[in-house]
């Protein structure tokens, strides 16, 4: 019988308690949540604003989740890790062994020391359900928003809140919208999408100074709101790792079985660092399911199975409004770009040797996952599949054996 | 368990089990009336190679789904062997889509994703794609 005790209680966590419960079902799991909710799908919080799901619908595993898989859970915070003892310490001075530790704690929200910022009351992150349920209740049909960052989340929370305030504006340092996963042409269509919408953009602009209900651009513009929402960014949580002798970058430095660089403690999820195989490289790719892989994978060997983890690519499916977009793998500058505008989107892939390394598709995303799973697979094709693959996503790339093993075989 | 499977050397690629299919999800009891003159939504589809070659994908009910693994809402689970969604959980944002490997899920007439799941959940009770083949060319078998 093991101990083990899993910090933090998001997609991640689910997935290294359902990772030991395929290889073990007697032994304890306890898991530490810092939030004080049954597990939720992070990524619906403005689903949530939008009324597009509800509280019941949000949970990410069902009521009976923890009873059924034997998991205590604790409301609280980790404070302490002390790895040669191997115990936890909790906030409320609860001490917890354990045998095998993973580490599931996320990330947490980025808030660069702006001039000013104290002086602003109706401020807000977008992050957690706790920060979704304050902003609705600042929500007002005439209240004019700014938010900071227009990445996903501070444009998912635009989405979200549109229908239910007065004025949205937008602004970034980068000159467009989305820059992590899309290039400028792309983005435009995107913000094109969101500015029909009612959403305004000041992009290559950011805020150097608050007042009390004013920004101060960099542009010298000033912008008046009643809510300010800031979403620049968000950082691996790492705080207990870097108690231990843990390697730490960006996120906890993990190998491809989810292990840390310190016995028995595993990392997964939004703070963890770990193989990127477009790159070939460790990164923090802070998507869902990845977290859930990781999870799961650091789960299956912490409970004494083996399983390996080394195809982890990044990929996105984001929509705005009725517009989607679907994007995955890296995109080399020496390789052949072949794009297409379809029906008000764009189909764009990246060729290389034979292979495709990333795509970007906006509108129609059918069948995507088709050429996510070539990326992931790295699978060499000649010109002629190649060209088929350049109208469509399709299984008729692959040889008449290799389909009949897909389509006529258990998978 | 039994799963829909494909004799792709059988398939004429006559698109009747994408009328069938989705005819059979549609909750109406008259064909002409669920699918005349509307937008279809089926949940098998052919896809027509060049040289000729036909052959219908549907959700292969893997054994261990990049869909369930992936999905934000926590909306796609695995029951007996029956990979199903949660239509009322799911907000759309088709990150099944952009993993499934088959191209098998897709968004249906609201949005939400939709895909095979054998027809158990509607009143067929064994696949309807299967069922309509005038060639076999989909079985419904355990292998
Ligand atoms: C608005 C929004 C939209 C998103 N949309 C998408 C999307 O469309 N697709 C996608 O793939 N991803 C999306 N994401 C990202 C996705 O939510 C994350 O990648 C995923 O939730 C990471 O899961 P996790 O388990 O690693 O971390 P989290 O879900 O962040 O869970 C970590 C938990 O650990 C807790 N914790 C941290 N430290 C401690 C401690 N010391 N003690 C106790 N508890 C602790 C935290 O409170 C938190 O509850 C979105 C994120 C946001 C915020």
């Amino acid at each position: 019988m093991s101990e083990y005790v899993i910090i933090g209680n998001g997609t991640a966590a689910v997935g290294c308690i359902e990772g030991i419960r395929s290889a073990d079902s007697e032994s304890s799991i306890t898991v530490i949540s810092a939030e004080e909710h049954h597990v939720y799908s992070r990524p619906l919080i403005s689903y949530y604003l939008e009324g597009k799901t509800d509280l019941e619908k949000m949970k990410y595993r069902p009521e009976d989740f923890y009873t059924k898989n034997n998991v205590k859970l604790i409301y609280g915070k980790a404070v302490k890790c002390d790895s040669k003892k191997q115990f936890i310490t909790l906030a409320d001075k609860q001490k917890l062994h354990y045998d095998k530790l993973c580490l599931c704690t996320g990330s947490s929200p980025f808030v660069p020391p702006f001039e000013g910022l104290d002086k602003v009351k109706n401020k807000f992150s977008f992050m957690t359900l706790d920060d979704a349920l304050a902003l609705e209740k600042a929500l007002d049909k005439k209240a004019k928003v700014l938010i900071v960052g227009a990445g996903l989340i501070g444009l998912k929370c635009a989405e979200g809140i549109a229908e239910r305030v007065g004025s949205i504006t937008v602004c970034d340092l980068a000159d467009r919208v989305l820059s992590s996963i899309l290039d400028s042409k792309c983005a435009a269509v995107m913000q094109k999408r969101l500015e029909e919408h009612g959403i305004s953009f000041l992009l290559g602009d950011t805020a150097v100074r608050f007042e009390k209900d004013k920004a101060v651009m960099k542009s010298g513009k000033e912008v008046r709101f009643d809510i300010l929402v800031l979403a620049v960014g968000v950082r691996a949580e790492t705080e207990l790792a870097r108690q231990t002798d843990c390697e730490v970058n960006r996120g906890i430095v993990i190998d491809t079985s989810m292990k840390t660089s310190t016995d028995s403690i595993y990392a997964a999820g939004d703070c963890a660092e770990g193989y990127d195989s477009s790159i070939g490289a460790n990164r923090v790719l802070a998507i869902l399911p990845n977290a859930y892989m990781q999870g799961r994978c650091a789960g299956i060997n912490m409970a004494g199975g083996s399983s390996v983890f080394d195809d982890a690519v990044p990929m996105n499916s984001i929509g705005f409004f009725g517009l989607h977009c679907a994007t995955a793998g890296s995109y080399p500058e020496d390789g052949e770009v072949c794009e297409e505008q379809v029906c008000g989107g764009i189909r764009r892939l990246y060729i290389k040797d034979g292979r495709l390394y990333g795509y970007m598709l906006i509108g129609d995303v059918n069948r995507a996952g088709i050429y996510t799973s070539l990326v992931r697979e790295q699978t060499v094709f000649n010109e002629e599949d190649i060209d088929k693959l350049k109208k469509f996503p399709t299984l008729a790339i692959f040889s008449y054996e290799s389909r009949r093993k897909k389509l006529g075989g258990v998978v | 368990m039994k799963r829909v499977y494909v004799n792709e050397q059988w398939c004429l690629g006559c698109h009747l089990c994408e009328y069938n299919c989705a005819f059979a999800n549609s909750g109406i009891d008259d064909m002409v009336k669920a699918l005349k003159g509307k937008d279809i939504f089926p949940r098998v589809h052919i896809e027509d190679g060049e040289d000729g070659i036909h052959f219908a994908v549907s959700c292969r009910h893997c054994k261990d789904p990049m869909c369930v693994k992936s999905c934000i809402a926590g909306a796609i689970s695995i029951e007996d062997g029956v990979v199903k969604i949660d239509r009322d959980k799911c907000v759309g944002c088709l990150t099944c889509v952009l993993v499934c490997p088959y191209g098998a899920v897709a968004p249906g007439p609201n949005g939400a994703a939709q895909k095979c799941e054998l027809c158990l959940q509607n009143s067929c009770g064994a696949p309807a794609c299967v069922t309509g083949c005038p060639n076999n060319a989909i079985v419904y078998e355990e292998r």
